[in-house]
């Protein structure tokens, strides 16, 4: 039997399967490339051909430009696609909208690359499906036992407490522009929060982008456009925006920041946040390790993250694991 | 428990003291008794127990993360009581956590055999941030950037009352406080304090403004010497002798010298010092003294503590305090020559006929080494707080010396979007030498002016600090400059702040290290 690194092997790119003769979310421009979701780390401008899913691509074109690839091709999830020899599947991440594992199946030997992903349910994506494998190429963003994410509503109930407790000020939430944005907006709705939303304008594209492709969001309105103050309503912005002078306009906001990160103290005081808030698009520390063993995987590559205690884990489990360091991953957002 | 440790996590991250407020006023008027009292206690003078719980949680650990898990863990973390509190497993179903009075009654009581398995059981009813909280409240040190101060203020503020009225019965009273509550919800009398040496509120003064003398009329004031120490009240009751700080923390425990000699019955008003054979050591010398549990004979030898007493509240149990201060004065002077307390003596009254011999004074304060002077409206009461027209602080003239600005760096809080805190230096030969940083002195409509001015002339940022052309001149005022070596300059200053922003004047003429070494020798 061929060895999996015989086939599936690292390039300064990033990994490469070598009989479909593409890369797997390159870090530089390639040939060809398969794309697992459209954050910036994984999805990158230049490459000749892109293989992703329907959504990834509209996001890869909002963000990127129309011809931020030579040629896309779109792939729905479950439908295999036979290239030479390597038929490739894509199946839901679980991570954002269009997020996708990557499945390759070659001479019998079967390999998953996760992409980003999460187990918890999300609203503005489909949900993680486990797929069996042989080999399973993990991420390890939150791959240290401190990180266990615990529920999304909760952490809105906290967000609206406050809110109660602090009519006066604004509270402003610094998101990831695409996918946990639309997610915090989707959850307020859930938890029966009905007052419009305010985004920075950063926000508005990949919001519009997800109402156009069908979900439904409430009222929504640009701070650019709704004055000064906003006092006792909730702000959305990006992380950066949280303490530039753009935040001035608001009043005496309460500054929250929903990310993974926000479950150590240090993380939190480090962004001068005065509400941390639990939600990640990441698999926790239980999500890594039940995930990795339903799969039957019996080899594990840990792509980026906190690699270091995931990789000592599985050894302890019996599997042979990996890591593989991949360059030009951010793990900052989350 | 659950009430408790959200008030701690929300305070944690709370950089501002409205904000700490309005959680606090909160969490004591919705949670009953005694948990409410109990974590009253927590935020003042902590709880009467604390445990050296560090080996006990590490062999509680063990049993259930293996080793190099909490390893690379705890270095991520970087604080072990969060660690074990972020890996501590969740319970399967959601539990009853205990109450914060259950888990005190309980830690009262404990026999050290059992701590492991108690701390583990509450544990494991507890989520992330209430393992958070209990592990502080178990180590005695909450750090959640509460004073003592600020929880009373709340605590009163809930029935309309001043923190004064509370501090006023705080320290007849015990956790949890009960009486104390059943009093500011109108339940209750005031509580008893007679008798006590219990602290009362201090009267504290202005800083005199400038233009503020010409309004005073000199004759209906009377003059000290501003001594350079710290102020505390002395209350004994004959038997029991109790030191405070300006703030009402007891800090008798650093002075025994002072607690074995006071054996008369009054409240006495006063500034600590350090003094050899009559004369007054500086500020640094007392400095070696403050915020020590244990003190050697050494210690008490080489830095002999003092009292300059200036004002009586209370005179074998007579309260003197709404009398005038000319008459509480006589008494003072009368009481103070027939016990004659060891270890103390009187702020001198200074003759002043008017207000140029008051001006000459003043201005002789810095050649003499004097912080400056206090003036005592001769008719004023002995009012708590910080009452406007009675008592004014006047200290001497600042040294003020032209810095260039380096360094810039983010404020907190309302501050956070502004580069309000800065680093200046002068020159030192061809460079420029940090020698202190600031962060008030100046309007908001200059703090505009400046942050957009550094934002316009950084060279590199370093996270929240910006490095910015060495251009811009500040006028910084400060009191008095001493040798360091905290400071690549080797000078420290005492009190800088920003006195003008001199947006006019090139960066080559600015001072120098000479200039403020001649300060130094001054100090």
């Amino acid at each position: 039997m061929i060895a999996f690194h015989e086939w599936l092997q690292l390039t300064d790119a990033g990994l490469y399967c070598a009989p479909g003769d593409f890369h797997i979310d390159p870090s530089r421009p390639v040939a060809r490339a398969v794309i697992t979701h459209g954050h910036s780390d994984h999805a990158r401008p230049g490459h000749g051909a892109v293989l992703a899913t329907p959504e990834t691509i509209s996001i890869m074109k909002v963000r990127l430009g129309e011809d931020s690839a030579d040629q896309f091709q779109a792939l729905d999830y479950g439908v295999a696609l036979q290239h030479g020899d390597v038929t490739i599947r894509l199946h839901p991440a679980g991570h954002i909208l269009g997020s996708a594992q990557v499945e390759l199946n070659f001479r019998g030997q079967r390999a998953v690359i996760s992409g980003d992903y999460k187990r918890s349910s999300d609203p503005t994506c489909k949900g993680f499906e486990l797929v069996p494998c042989d080999l399973f190429v993990t991420e390890a963003t939150f791959g240290l036992p401190v990180f266990r994410h615990g529920r999304d509503m909760e952490e809105i109930g906290r967000l609206l407490d406050s809110q109660r407790t602090f009519p006066d000020r604004a509270h402003l939430v610094g998101c990831y522009a695409l996918g946990k944005c639309q997610r915090l907006i989707a959850l307020l709705r859930q938890a029966g929060y009905d007052r419009p939303i305010y985004l920075h304008g950063a926000l508005k594209s990949m919001t519009d982008l997800f109402l156009a492709l069908g979900q439904n969001f409430g009222e929504l309105a640009l701070v650019s456009e709704a004055g000064r103050g906003l006092a006792g309503e909730i702000v959305l912005c990006p992380p950066s925006a949280l303490k530039d002078r753009w935040s001035r306009r608001l009043a005496d906001p309460v500054t929250a920041f929903a990310s993974g990160w926000m479950r150590v103290r240090g993380r939190a005081r480090q962004r001068g946040v005065e509400l941390p808030l639990v939600i990640s698009d990441h698999a926790d520390w239980p999500q890594l390790i039940d995930t990795i063993a339903e799969t039957g995987a019996e080899e594990i590559w840990v792509t980026h993250g906190r690699e270091d205690a995931l990789v000592y884990q599985l050894t302890r489990m019996g599997k042979r694991a990996r890591a593989l360091a991949l360059l030009g991953r951010e793990d900052e957002e989350d | 428990m659950k009430a408790f440790a959200t008030l701690l996590d929300r305070l944690v991250y709370s950089p501002s003291r409205n904000t700490k407020l309005q959680l606090l006023q909160d969490y004591f008027r919705n949670t009953p008794d005694p948990d409410r009292g109990w974590a009253l206690a927590a935020l003042t003078d902590g709880l009467p127990f604390s445990f050296p719980v560090r080996r006990t949680i590490m062999e509680l650990m063990e049993q259930r993360l293996d080793a190099e898990l909490f390893r690379l863990s705890r270095d991520y973390v970087g604080d072990t009581a969060e660690t074990v509190a972020l890996v501590w497993p969740d319970p399967a179903e959601p539990q009853e956590p205990p109450r914060l009075s259950e888990v005190i009654s309980k830690l009262g009581l404990i026999d050290t055999q059992e701590l492991g398995d108690t701390i583990a059981a509450w544990l494991d009813c507890l989520d992330v941030n209430g393992r958070w909280a209990l592990l502080k409240l178990l180590t005695g040190a909450l750090r959640v950037g509460v004073s003592a101060r600020l929880a009373k203020t709340a605590v009163a503020a809930m029935a309309g009352h001043s923190v004064d009225e509370v501090e006023e019965v705080w320290h007849a009273l015990t956790p949890p406080y009960t009486p104390l509550f059943d009093w500011l919800e109108g339940r209750g009398e005031k509580p008893e304090i007679a008798g006590a040496p219990v602290f009362r509120p201090l009267m504290l003064a202005h800083p005199l403004e400038d233009g503020e003398l010409a309004e005073l009329d000199v004759a209906e004031f009377s003059a000290e010497w501003k001594w350079d120490g710290i102020r505390v009240q002395i209350a004994a009751s004959g038997q029991e002798a109790r030191l405070y700080s300006r703030t009402g923390d007891e800090i008798g425990a650093s002075f025994p010298e002072l607690i074995s000699a006071f054996r008369f019955d009054a409240v006495v008003d006063g500034e600590l010092l350090i003094v050899r054979e009559g004369k007054v050591a500086p500020f640094n010398d007392l400095q070696q003294r403050l915020n020590r549990k244990t003190v050697t004979r050494a210690m008490m030898e080489r830095y002999p503590a003092h009292v300059r007493l200036y004002d009586a509240l209370i005179i074998n149990g007579e309260d003197l305090r709404a009398l005038p201060f000319v008459e509480r004065r006589a008494r003072l002077e009368q009481w103070h020559a027939a016990v004659r307390p060891p270890r103390t003596d009187l702020s001198e009254l200074i003759e002043v006929r008017d207000r140029e011999e008051l001006m000459r004074i003043w201005r002789e304060t810095r050649g003499a080494g004097i912080e400056g002077l206090m003036l005592k409206r001769r008719s004023s009461p002995y009012l708590a707080g910080r009452p406007r027209g009675h008592w004014y602080k006047w200290k001497r003239a600042p040294i003020t010396l032209d810095c260039v600005l380096m360094y810039a760096q983010r404020g907190h809080g309302k501050r956070s979007s502004f580069y309000s805190d800065y680093t200046f230096g002068v020159w030192k030969g061809n460079e420029i030498v940090p020698i202190g940083k600031a962060y008030f002195g100046f309007t908001d409509e200059e703090l505009k002016l400046l942050d957009k001015w550094i934002r316009a002339n950084t060279l590199q940022a370093f996270g929240p600090v910006r490095e910015v052309r060495k251009e811009l001149v500040f006028e910084v005022a400060f009191d008095s400059a001493q040798e360091s070596t905290r400071h690549k300059s080797g000078v420290a200053l005492r009190f800088p702040r920003i006195s003008r922003i001199r947006w006019d004047k090139p960066a080559s003429e600015a001072g120098t290290l000479e200039d403020m070494m001649v300060f130094v020798a001054a100090s």
